[in-house]
């Protein structure tokens, strides 16, 4: 059987690709990313008509989606786990809708915190939006689990989501495809109320999504990736879900689990499964990869039931990603002999690159705000976070998408002089337009840094919503005209740059400064696809 | 069969190449194979490191254990040394000896190499010097890679295709340069270790 060696964010795209999907839409987010960029590169993708696109933020992503659902048709939207927090009103209300065509929400957990500012477990918005949660434990089964959610999706015209972490989206694994099936064909909902969620609909809507949920565990009671095995070891019980099961399998090494072991990859929890695991053994570890999400449910809040061991009581760490030599301890087995890092080797943390735009912003915003002192500077998310470490130091806050404008206006209003924000021109229009116009009906005195590298950088360089439309945005909302001032970042500008950012940070009212220069990496990257081509053509 | 590799170096070195090299060789070989990589922050001028794992048999953890790993190849020498407490107690650690700098408190580079000497199973080679000679610096990740190639059990001429097939993409010259590159890293390991 033929495989193909993909990412588990690949298996995911590949699996849309061949289960029918009509379209999918992403505001790009590691370790999300990868999804949607297959589906762009995918020839396949292309003959098939299947629309791929970058939104401009989670929700209008996943509206999206929604909308191509109540068309009929197949559709997936993507994101990491804090972008569901911004896609969060469509989602909990997409699952009191229902949906037409099968709709999923992949949402990437980031588990320690590679690239995110926290660790939130999606598992819990799945439970608050009572809809089927799918967890595969590899890439095989998260090809197999989107053919799956789309057919539970479609079934009880319910949004399935599809839960990974870090580790198995950016992970490589031989994955066997199934057979293409065809796209649907356009149709309307049969029931034309079924969007509209005015009170008197929504409770009907609501008491449907209730009424569901007995068919939802009785799914997971039946499910194939939800499954129990022996073990002749009753003095502990094992539940792993997901991901953590093979850090279970990976301590045995092929070998026998000597504990019963109930896998858990689609939920709500089942509870056959559990049932039986717990009236036979005399406690329960759990492991999963996130918050104690299930190791909660069986503990329960009084407690005093059997031994529940996990993430609570100190069995595993509270925090942080899972790993063999962790779960290894926690199964009892004795850590073999371990090197230690010489004490030489220092630590490498991620800088902006050589060449890049928003050092020479960094340093423009740095010597004009001399005079002013520290603590002044609000940030957002992108690249440009990495100003906060040294050698720059420039920024103050970095919380969630778009914060920097309407934090800084918050601390402006209550008098800080001057209030800057520092935001990226892709996170610009994801989500600081809005706060840009709350500043320009206030009259709030900000000063906004928009760093435009005409991308969406972090994530490897995705297509900026903003490219081309900053200065009409400005002034669309409200911002003077002489008050949007375009410099570039280069070393050689630095003086007259600096210039600038005196002038508006001595402006009182809402001043935008844009410095505009593209990003390294895709200039380097557009250079070389130039180079190749031309050699390209010179071996033909 | 079963090859546990750790690959190190800094955002941008060309490690995911190498890991992309072995993968494709593993593939056409019938070998299970997991591949965990970084993306995402610490691509820009971080320190990276991917886990490759190789096995006959079924391979459940995307990440090796620590103290199982069978070698680190490292296009860096610091990053080598970041990972030992993966290595195994009879693994190899395989090394570029130039060193990339882009932190203030980088260590002597004497004493980095000291401390990748002191390894009973080495192997460290100017990798950067060894593909300027065959014409393009940009190669010393693949003369790393034939360094390492062997202590990995995939036969040499499957590593070989995969080169080929993979920068065959970025037209012949390319490839033929970096199928040199391999060899040319082979050799030196060879001479050194009589593997």
């Amino acid at each position: 059987m033929h495989k193909l060696l993909l990412l588990g964010d690949e298996a995911i795209a590949q699996a849309g690709i061949d289960a029918g999907m009509s379209g999918i839409f992403a505001y790009p987010g590691t370790p999300s990313t990868e999804i949607n960029e297959f589906v762009h590169a995918s020839g396949e993708a292309k003959e098939k008509g299947i629309v791929a696109r970058w939104s401009a933020n989670e929700k209008t992503a996943a509206e999206a989606a929604l909308g191509m659902s109540y068309a009929g048709k197949r559709t997936m939207t993507c994101m990491k786990h804090v972008g569901l927090n911004v896609a969060a009103d469509v989602f909990l209300n997409a699952s009191i809708t229902g949906t037409g065509g099968g709709l999923l929400f992949v949402v990437a957990d980031d588990p320690s915190m590679h690239s995110s500012q926290n660790e939130q477990d999606s598992r819990v918005y799945g439970k608050f939006a009572m809809i089927p949660i799918l967890e595969p434990s590899n890439q095989q089964e998260a090809y197999d689990m989107v053919h799956l959610g789309f057919e539970i999706s479609e079934k009880f015209s319910v949004p399935v989501m599809l839960r990974i972490t870090t580790r198995l989206a950016h992970s490589r694994s031989g994955v066997v495809r199934k057979d293409s099936r065809e796209q649907n064909k356009l149709k309307l909902p049969s029931d034309m109320k079924q969007f509209i969620l005015l009170p008197a609909l929504a409770r009907k809507k609501y008491q449907k999504l209730i009424d569901n949920q007995d068919a939802f565990q009785s799914l997971s009671e039946k499910s194939d990736y939800n499954t129990y095995t022996p073990g002749r070891d009753h003095s502990m019980g094992v539940v792993a879900c997901g991901l953590a099961y093979n850090y279970l399998m990976d301590n045995y090494q092929g070998r026998d689990v000597p504990y019963p072991v109930v896998k858990v990859s689609q939920y709500p929890l089942p509870y056959n499964n559990i049932r039986k695991l717990y009236d036979e053994c005399d406690s329960i570890l759990v492991i999963e990869e996130g918050y104690p999400v299930v190791e909660e449910m069986l503990r329960g809040f009084i407690g005093d039931g059997k031994q529940v061991l996990g993430r609570l009581d100190g069995t595993l760490p509270r925090t942080g990603e899972l790993s063999p030599n962790i779960v290894g301890a926690a199964l009892g087995f004795p850590e073999g002999e371990i090197r230690e890092v010489p004490s030489l080797v220092a630590k490498r943390p991620p800088s902006l690159c050589k060449g890049c735009p928003h050092i020479d912003s960094f340093l423009g915003l740095n010597e004009a705000m001399e005079e002013y002192g520290k603590g002044k500077v609000f940030s957002d998310i992108g690249c440009y976070t990495l100003a906060a470490l040294p050698p720059y130091e420039s920024i103050n806050s970095c919380v969630d998408m778009g914060a920097s404008i309407t934090m800084a206006k918050g601390a402006a209003d209550a008098g800080l002089k001057p209030a800057v924000a520092v935001i990226g021109d892709s996170t610009f229009t994801h989500s600081g337009i809005t706060g840009l116009l709350d500043a320009v009906n206030d009259k709030s005195n900000i000063t906004v840094v928009i760093l435009d590298n005409a991308t969406t950088g972090m994530t490897g360089g995705q297509p900026s919503a903003a490219l081309g439309k900053i200065e009409g945005i400005c002034r669309g909302v409200g911002v003077e005209n002489e008050h949007i001032r375009v410099i570039k970042p280069l070393p050689k500008r630095h003086e007259e740059n600096t210039r600038v950012f005196r002038e508006e940070l001595a402006y009182e009212g809402v001043s935008v400064i844009i410095p505009r220069r593209e990003c390294i990496q895709t200039l380097n990257k557009r250079m070389r696809q130039k180079f190749s081509e031309k050699t390209k053509k010179a071996d033909k | 069969m079963k090859n546990d590799i750790i690959l190190a170096g800094v955002g941008g070195q060309g490690i995911l190449s190498i890991a992309a090299i072995i993968g494709y060789a593993a593939v056409e070989s019938g070998l299970y194979l997991k591949q965990a990589e970084v993306h995402g922050m610490s691509q820009r001028g971080g320190d990276v490191q991917s886990h490759l794992r190789l096995s006959s048999e079924e391979i459940f953890s995307d990440l090796i254990p620590m103290g199982k790993a069978d070698m680190i190849i490292s296009v860096e020498p610091m990053e080598s040394l970041r990972y030992l407490p993966y290595l195994s107690p009879d693994g190899w650690l395989i090394t570029n000896t130039e060193t990339f700098i882009n932190i203030p408190d980088y260590p002597e580079k004497e004493e980095v190499i000291k401390e990748v000497r002191k390894l009973t199973n080495h192997v460290a080679l100017n990798a950067g010097r060894i593909a300027l000679d065959i014409g393009n610096k940009k190669a010393a990740n693949v003369v790393v890679l034939g360094a390492a190639s062997p202590f990995i059990d995939i036969p040499f001429e499957k590593l070989e295709n995969a080169v080929s097939r993979l920068f065959g993409k970025k037209g012949r010259e390319v490839a033929g340069l970096n199928l040199e590159a391999l060899r040319a890293g082979r050799r030196i390991a060879k001479n050194d270790t009589g593997k």
